[in-house]
């Protein structure tokens, strides 16, 4: 009972909140829905037993990737509002698509709950007692998956540096500390010795 | 009330399909169809968890993290690609993105 008014509730306020963030008119709003969508997601996964993987989606979600776009959409002096042009033109032929796809999709998981792998598995398994969520992926995830593992750092480690190469840029003309060159002066290169004839007094050009 | 496991697939179906409307009715806005492809790739967890959990099997949530990486990755790349964008053109609408062509 308390588990029906927990999934309808985390539910409802996801696929709302997902809905506000195609069609909110600010794309800051957008980000803070797509938030919220990710934090009653991650309560979903809670009620499914996946616990670790709910912790996960608030942490990389919610802790980093959200803020990248909130960062991104701040940073960027963009005219939202031109960006929003066609919304209605493209509006009754999303709606279309929309509604088969959706119809497609239901009709699937309908098929697949009642004749496929997952059939007449209507409850959950309760969780081993002897293992918790977190230590059953451990097990799994550093034996069977221990190559994929490696090759999603791979993944992650590409990914940050491409996004460095991006976004960085010199600017010409701006001046900066460079250590090697200030390590490597001594005193032959740094100082000059010139002979000052006596009594001719200083002329500034031939010191230069 | 009992919830089953229709009921997971219904709610990754409709964040699928709201996914996908979003990528339609914003084609201008790359920022909105970059959030569409997350919530996308939301709905494919969803699907994943909600599998492993009634079928016993943890699988579905080393799969469902795999893509949780794959998703930050993409994230962390598209926006990168959308600020060096914007420093080109100084404006984010995808219709001009043809002029890098050739």
């Amino acid at each position: 009972m308390l588990q029906g008014i927990a999934f309808y509730l985390l539910a409802t306020v996801a696929v709302v909140s997902a809905l506000l963030v195609v069609t909110a008119r600010n794309p800051v709003h957008s980000v803070l829905f797509l938030i919220l969508a990710f934090f009653s997601s991650a309560g979903l996964f809670v009620l499914l037993g996946a616990e670790f993987l709910a912790m996960l989606l608030v942490v990389v979600y919610v802790g980093a990737v959200a803020v990248l776009f909130l960062f991104v959409v701040m940073m960027l002096d963009v005219d939202f509002v031109r960006l929003r042009e066609g919304f209605a033109r493209y509006l009754p032929f999303a709606l279309v698509i929309a509604a088969v796809l959706l119809t497609e999709m239901i009709l699937i998981s309908l098929a697949v709950v009642n004749g496929g792998a997952a059939a007449g598995l209507d409850t959950l398994t309760p969780a081993t007692p002897e293992a918790s969520n977190i230590e059953v992926i451990g097990r799994v995830l550093y034996t069977d998956y221990v190559y994929i593992f490696q090759a999603a750092g791979i993944v992650l480690l590409i990914a940050m540096i491409g996004a460095i190469v991006l976004t960085l840029r010199h600017k010409p003309g701006v001046k900066r500390q460079s250590v090697a060159t200030q390590v490597g002066r001594d005193a032959k290169t740094a100082i000059e010795i010139k002979a000052a004839v006596t009594g001719a007094g200083l002329n500034p050009e031939e010191l230069r | 009330m009992v919830v089953t496991l229709a009921h997971y697939l219904a709610v990754a179906a409709m964040l699928f399909t709201i996914g996908v409307f979003g990528i339609f009715v914003n084609r201008k806005n790359v920022i909105i169809i970059l959030m569409s492809v997350e919530l996308i790739l939301l709905a494919v967890n969803i699907n994943f968890v909600a599998f492993s959990a009634y079928l016993n099997d943890v699988q579905g949530q080393i799969m469902a993290m795999f893509v949780l990486t794959v998703a930050a990755a993409e994230a962390a790349v598209g926006l990168a690609i959308l600020v060096t964008f914007f420093r080109n053109r100084g404006d984010i609408a995808v219709d001009d993105a043809s002029m890098m062509k050739g």
